[in-house]
């Protein structure tokens, strides 16, 4: 998140919300599922990435909040007849939120390492009341009846209208969080990653920052964890496990850390890496060895791409033409800035 | 509960909670002193469990004997593939970012986890207890304790005494402490900290290795038992506080105990009483009960 507006920034995203538009026109019926699929998960990285690299708050927990709210869409359906669209998703992100600011509100007192753990157990704790209790259906999940719309306006069910909405969610997301990057709270936050000492010092209260930015990021996660139920029509705890939270932290890594284009890149990259390893028409009988072609890929790409796949560009630069490439702002860890 | 049943769901606390150690001891001494967060830890159990399986009928037709030469042979090559692991992935990592050694050991998992898929199989293995060590103790007429579990508390218990000493009564343990604490004065006394980082990994490795193999004849070899192994160790570790392997020693026990008595008292909140107990200690005490001094 940049202060100054960069053109090649500015082009590159442009560029991919028009190919994601364009894409329904000869993406087919599989493909454009896919990167729906995708574009779901882009949401759900972002919301990461306002923490990771906004807030320099590493969440292991984001899982949960993308769990209710996909469970939210599902229990407060009716049986047999379609939910509003209107009421139903702003319940999901609203529960997502809460819960987010219920996690943030003890979390927060834990920093480094321990904030990872403390975000772990209190997903683990959503998880298994979502595991062992029936009021979600217990292991086997519960299916989504009649998809939630808009009378007569939005339907979801239709492929098509679902992607469109995934896709005017992603780019609202996406240019929310740009926005709030550029605020006055964005900075703040910016700051409390940088220094939080420092930011004290100053006279900023960064306690409600950091909290005010956990709340937003599970509510935006809850906004994906709704998208990602409607899609399917069906939520399994599995939804809320850890594997979820590893998954969603290794795209936003992958991608790059400190830009939010980082999190679609990698959502994309992650996403696009499995399917591709998992192609049986390219590798056959060993396409269901995927994980090693994926394992391998990510360990290239760490010792390659030390700024994940935004730092390309830079990267390519500074080994052809051998110029130094100004360093990108430091993330994560609190380190002195 | 009568006293039987309780002295052995004592017994079965301490031992998972002294295996847990075992694993966790790895991990909080490569994240307290080389800085690595190595999410592929659990994975060197893995490994360990599956060699336990894999190597017996290897060396039982080239150096003969049983369970104990498997665990010997596995050692050595747990060291030798600590060390060259460190060697060709991890010594890069020191200067990364934490993130970025998350990715890669999460890629490290991926591997090896398919390597395994692809050497020993997807199926479900048991490893037999050794002969020696079949027996069980009688406690009550119907209730008995099997021999084999109390030697796997018993090889944790003498490692665990083997780490303190080495730790705390010798040169090396000095030189690792000291390591960890100022990583550049070390090596400016001249003392090869490249090779020291390079033993610290290994043994790590080799002790994760060691429990897997020791674990295996009980909790039988499976795809996956790495990953479930992995979280529970993180939890052992932040609970105890990072690089402390006190705090390691006092929080896989208690975590021993939880577990085990969590799944015979409240067998519905089982799974999630660890957790609900972390996150009390650390709202409690933010930097877990032992802080790394």
């Amino acid at each position: 998140m940049t202060v100054q507006v960069d053109k090649g920034k500015l082009l590159f995203v442009a560029l991919a919300f028009g190919a994601l538009a364009l894409f329904p026109f000869f993406g087919g019926k599989y493909g454009i599922d896919l990167v729906a699929k995708i574009m779901i998960f882009a949401i759900f990285a972002l919301s990461l990435e306002l923490l990771v690299g906004g807030t320099g708050l590493v969440c292991f927990g984001q899982a949960a909040f993308f769990g209710i709210g996909a469970y939210t869409a599902v229990v407060l359906s009716p049986e047999s007849e379609a939910a509003s669209l209107l009421w139903l998703l702003p319940a999901s992100v609203a529960l997502a939120a809460a819960y987010a600011l219920a996690v943030g509100a003890l979390s927060l007192r834990t920093k480094g390492v321990y904030f990872i753990m403390v975000t772990l157990a209190f997903a683990q704790m959503a998880y298994y009341v979502v595991h062992d209790t029936p009021l979600g259906g217990g292991t086997d999940g519960i299916y989504l009846n009649v998809k939630p719309e808009i009378a007569g306006l939005l339907d979801l069910d239709n492929p098509l209208v679902f992607y469109a909405f995934t896709l005017a969610v992603l780019v609202a997301t996406f240019g929310f969080l740009a926005l709030v990057g550029r605020s006055r709270f964005g900075r703040a936050l910016a700051g409390i990653r940088v220094n939080e000492q420092r930011m004290r010092a100053t006279g900023f209260s960064t306690y409600p920052y950091k909290l005010a930015a956990f709340t937003l990021s599970g509510g935006i996660a809850g906004l994906a964890g709704f998208l990602f139920a409607v899609k399917d029509g069906f939520v399994n705890p599995e939804l809320l496990s850890w594997h979820e939270s590893g998954a969603v932290l290794i795209m936003i890594i992958l991608g790059g850390i400190g830009h939010l284009r980082g999190a679609l890149i990698g959502a994309f990259a992650f996403v696009l890496l499995q399917e591709l390893f998992k192609s049986e028409a390219i590798f056959g009988g060993f396409a269901k060895h995927w994980h090693l072609g994926l394992g391998l890929t990510i360990i290239i790409s760490v010792a390659l791409l030390p700024r994940g796949l935004v730092g390309v560009p830079a990267e390519v630069r500074r080994r052809l033409f051998g110029t130094d490439m100004r360093r990108s702002e430091p993330m994560g860890e609190g380190r002195d800035g | 509960m009568d006293l039987a049943t309780f002295l052995i769901q004592c017994l079965n606390a301490l031992q998972y909670g002294l295996l847990l150690f075992l694993v966790a001891s790895g991990l909080t001494l490569i994240f307290g002193i080389m800085g690595v967060i190595n999410l592929a830890h659990g994975s060197f159990y893995m490994i360990g469990a599956y060699m336990a399986y894999a190597l017996a009928p290897i060396v039982g037709s080239t150096f003969g004997g049983g369970f104990f030469s498997v665990l010997a042979v596995g050692l050595v090559l747990s060291v030798v593939f600590g060390y060259v692991l460190e060697w060709l992935f991890y010594s890069y990592l020191y200067e990364r970012e934490h993130l970025q050694q998350v990715l890669m050991t999460y890629g490290l998992i991926l591997v090896f986890e398919e390597l395994r898929s692809l050497l020993v199989g997807d199926d479900v293995h048991g490893v037999p207890i050794p002969p020696l060590l079949a027996g069980s103790i009688t406690l009550s007429d119907v209730q008995q304790y099997p021999v084999y579990r109390l030697f796997i508390s018993g090889v944790c218990v003498a490692l665990a005494l083997a780490m303190y000493f080495v730790f705390t009564r010798t040169r090396l343990g000095m030189m690792i402490r000291a390591g960890s604490t100022n990583r550049e004065m070390v090596q400016s006394l001249g003392i090869d900290i490249t090779f020291l980082y390079r033993v610290v990994f290994a043994a790590g490795v080799a002790i994760a290795v060691l429990a897997g193999m020791v674990a295996a004849p009980v909790s039988s070899v499976y795809p996956g038992m790495g990953n479930s192994v992995l979280i529970i160790c993180f939890v052992v570790v932040v609970i105890g506080g990072i690089g402390s392997i006190r705090g390691a020693l006092l929080a896989a026990l208690l975590i021993g105990i939880v577990d085990t008595f969590g799944k015979v008292l409240l067998p519905q909140a089982a799974g999630v009483l660890v957790y609900v107990l972390m996150a009390l200690i650390l709202l409690w005490r933010p930097d877990g009960l032992f802080k790394a001094g």
